[in-house]
C-alpha cells in the first residue's frame, strides 16, 4: 500500500550542492560551528579552505561574523544544526540579519524529531516558528534532496536572510529528475478534490502516502508540498480550501508557530473550512527516528484520520 | 571621490564637506571639534526628551579621533569598498556617533533635532539606515562579532582596510564578546582594532557592583590580543595610542581607553543616573553653560 521511495540525505546534497555552486559564486563563504562533518561543510573546508571559517561552538559570535561578512558584500553560508543555529542565537538573527535585512544564509541539519536518539534538547521543533517570526527572513524546508539542492540554489541567487531547514535522518526523494524548485511557489504534488493535505518536508512523503490510503476508501486528497513557509503562497492555500472544503496541514514541528498556524491564519482570513493539523504536540525523546515518527502520531494513518474527519465536519 | 592616505581631502566652508582621513587633523582643531560636538551631543538629546548622555559624552573624543583623523573614510561615499569601517556595538550612544557623522558631512547636522522621532532616520539605537552607521544595534555584545566578519572580509580580498569596534565596558559582560575575542586571535584577524570605552559605570551602577571585569588587560592578553591602554579624553595620549595601533599590527589588538562618564558636564560625569536619561530644561540649561 505504501509507496517505496529511494532515500537520500539532504545534509549531504547542500555540502555538494555548495561545493558545485564555489566557482560559479567567488562572493560565498562557508561558516560552521564545529560540526561540519554532520553538517558536511567539510566538503567545502577541504576545498576552499581561504574562503572557510570555524567558529566552534560559539553560535552568537558565529551568526555576528556571518552578518558582518553580508554587509562587507560576501554571502555567507552558515550552518550548524537547528537548534543551535536558530534557538541559541535567535537575537543575532534578529538585530544583525533580519532588521538590517543581510544577504546570510542559514542552512541548519538535524531539524526536528528525525534527529532521534540525541533526545528532546537535540530535536529543533521549534525552528519554523522562530525563524518565520523574523520579518526579512525566507524559509524554507525541502520536501527532498532533489527540492533541497535546489532550494540551495535559490538561497544564493536570492538577495536577503534565508533559513533552510534540512534533516539528520536520509528522507524519502518524491521527487523525479525534471522536478523544477520555484521558490515562494507551494507545488500541487497530487491532485484530488475532497480534501487537500498541505505538508512540509518530511511529511510530503508521509501525506503522499496518505492520499494512496484515501483513495482506496474512494477519497480523492490533493496534496501540496508546502516547501516555501515564508513567504507562503497564499494563492495556493486559498484555491485549495475553495476548491476541496477541507485542509489538514501535516510538519514534523510543534503544532504552535509552523506549517499549521501558517496556513489557518490564511484559511481563517480568506476563505474558512474545516481544518485539521497534524503536529507535534509537544517534547520527544530518545529513539529511533522512525519509531519516534510512529510514537508522535507523524505517520500515514494519523493524517489519513485527520482528513477523514476535516472532511466529516464539512458543512451540509 | 575616495580619499585615501596620502591625499588631501577637500573639506566644507564649515568643515562638514567631504573629509578623507588622509586629512588627519591636529590636536587643536580636534579638541575644538569635540567642544562643538558636546553641545550637540547634549542638544540632541535634550530635543528627544531621551536618550544614553553619559556613553556618549565618554566615547566622543575617541570617534573623533577615529573619523576626524585615523580613519580612511569618505563621507561623500558611505559604501566606499575600501573604506576603514567602525562598528558602534554600544549601540545606545548613538548620539556620540551621529553628531561626529553629521559633521564629517555624512548627512545634514540639521537632521540632529530628529533623533528618536517618527520617520527619522536617527534612531534610538544606531542602525544602517543612517548614512555611515555599519551595524544595526541594540543588543549588547555584538560588535566584536560584526566587525570580525567585516575584518575577514578584507582579508579575503587583500584589502588594506582596517575596522574598528568601539565596545562599552559593560557590555564586556556578554559571552559573545569573549566568543569573537577569541575567534578573532585563532583567525589572525589582525586588521582588527577594537576599543573599550572604559567608564566604569553600565546601565544601573558602577561596573565594579555589577560585574567585576578586572583584571581587563590581562583578560585581552590572555585571549591572544595586543593590548594598549591610554586616557579616553586626553589627545596628546588617545591620538597616539590609536595610531600606533594602526601600525605593526601582527594581531587584533584592543585599546582600553580610561574616560570618564559624562564627560564636560559637571553633574553628569561618573553618574549612573545619566547612562540613560535626557537632562531636564534646568540640566540642560546648565550643561551648556558649562560646555559654552
Amino acid at each position: 500500500m505504501v509507496a517505496q521511495r529511494s532515500m537520500a540525505s539532504t545534509r549531504q546534497v547542500y555540502g555538494e550542492t555548495l561545493v558545485d555552486m564555489a566557482e560559479e559564486y567567488p562572493d560565498i563563504v562557508v561558516l560552521g560551528g564545529d560540526l561540519n562533518v554532520s553538517v558536511f561543510t567539510h566538503l567545502w573546508r577541504d576545498q576552499y579552505p581561504s574562503r572557510f571559517f570555524d567558529f566552534g561552538p560559539a553560535e552568537q559570535n558565529l551568526i555576528g561574523v556571518g552578518a558582518g561578512l553580508a554587509s562587507s558584500g560576501k554571502i555567507p553560508f552558515v550552518s550548524t544544526f537547528s537548534v543551535f543555529g536558530v534557538g541559541r542565537p535567535f537575537d543575532q538573527l534578529r538585530v544583525l540579519v533580519s532588521q538590517p535585512n543581510l544577504n546570510l544564509k542559514l542552512v541548519c541539519t538535524h531539524a526536528g524529531i528525525l534527529t532521534g536518539e540525541d533526545g528532546m534538547s537535540a530535536h529543533g521543533i521549534e525552528d519554523l516558528a522562530l525563524s518565520c517570526s523574523l520579518p526579512t527572513f525566507t524559509v524554507v524546508c525541502p520536501a527532498d534532496a532533489l527540492e533541497a539542492a535546489q532550494a540551495v540554489r535559490a538561497a544564493a541567487s536570492t538577495d536577503g536572510p534565508f533559513y533552510i531547514r534540512l534533516s539528520r535522518a536520509a528522507t524519502p526523494v518524491v521527487h523525479d529528475d525534471s522536478y523544477r524548485f520555484t521558490l515562494g511557489r507551494a507545488e500541487v504534488i497530487r491532485d484530488g478534490q475532497d480534501v487537500t493535505i498541505i505538508a512540509t518536508g518530511v511529511m510530503v512523503s508521509v501525506s503522499l502516502d496518505a492520499a494512496d490510503m484515501l483513495a482506496q476508501k474512494g477519497v480523492s486528497a490533493r496534496v501540496v508540498n508546502m516547501h516555501t513557509l515564508k513567504p507562503a503562497d497564499e494563492g495556493t492555500i486559498i484555491a485549495a480550501a475553495r476548491e476541496t472544503g477541507a485542509i489538514v496541514t501535516a510538519e514534523e514541528h510543534y503544532i504552535h508557530g509552523g506549517l499549521g498556524s501558517i496556513v489557518s491564519q490564511v484559511v481563517g482570513e480568506h476563505c474558512p473550512v474545516p481544518l485539521a493539523m497534524v503536529a507535534l504536540q509537544g517534547y520527544s525523546e530518545s529513539g529511533p527516528a522512525e519509531q519516534l515518527m510512529v510514537k508522535c502520531g507523524l505517520t500515514p494513518e494519523r493524517v489519513q484520520e485527520a482528513a477523514e474527519a476535516a472532511i466529516g465536519r464539512k458543512a451540509g | 571621490m575616495a580619499t585615501s592616505v596620502g591625499q588631501t581631502g577637500q573639506t566644507g566652508a564649515n568643515g562638514s564637506g567631504a573629509m578623507g582621513a588622509a586629512q588627519r587633523r591636529a590636536i587643536p582643531e580636534l579638541e575644538a571639534i569635540a567642544r562643538e560636538l558636546r553641545r550637540d551631543v547634549v542638544e540632541t538629546i535634550y530635543a528627544a526628551g531621551s536618550g544614553h548622555p553619559g556613553g556618549s559624552l565618554s566615547e566622543l573624543d575617541i570617534l573623533i579621533c577615529l573619523y576626524f583623523h585615523a580613519m580612511r573614510h569618505n563621507p561623500n561615499n558611505p559604501q566606499w569598498a575600501d573604506r576603514d569601517r567602525f562598528i558602534l556595538s554600544k549601540g545606545h550612544a548613538s548620539p556620540g556617533l551621529y553628531t561626529v557623522l553629521a559633521r564629517a558631512g555624512y548627512f545634514p547636522q540639521e537632521e540632529l533635532p530628529t533623533f528618536r522621532k517618527l520617520d527619522s532616520r536617527l534612531q534610538g539605537h544606531a542602525h544602517p539606515m543612517t548614512p555611515g552607521v555599519e551595524m544595526n544595534s541594540g543588543s549588547l555584545g555584538m560588535g566584536l562579532s560584526f566587525a570580525l566578519g567585516c575584518a575577514l572580509a578584507a582579508m579575503i580580498d587583500g584589502k588594506g582596510s582596517l575596522v574598528y569596534a568601539l565596545l562599552g565596558d559593560g557590555e564586556c559582560d556578554e559571552g559573545e564578546i569573549w566568543e569573537a575575542a577569541m575567534a578573532a586571535s585563532h583567525h589572525q584577524a589582525k586588521n582588527l582594532i577594537a576599543i573599550v570605552d572604559r567608564n566604569r559605570i553600565q546601565n544601573d551602577r558602577h561596573t565594579d557592583e555589577v560585574m567585576t571585569l578586572e583584571p581587563l588587560a590581562q583578560k585581552w592578553r590572555a585571549f591572544g590580543w595586543r593590548v594598549m591602554e591610554t586616557d579616553g579624553h586626553d589627545y596628546n595620549a588617545l591620538l597616539p595610542t590609536i595610531n600606533r595601533a594602526r601600525q605593526r599590527r601582527t594581531r587584533p589588538t584592543v585599546i582600553i581607553a580610561h574616560t570618564i562618564k559624562g564627560k564636560g558636564v559637571s553633574f553628569m560625569e561618573n553618574n549612573p543616573g545619566f547612562h540613560g536619561r535626557a537632562p531636564n530644561k534646568d540640566e540642560f540649561e546648565q550643561a551648556m553653560k558649562e560646555l559654552a
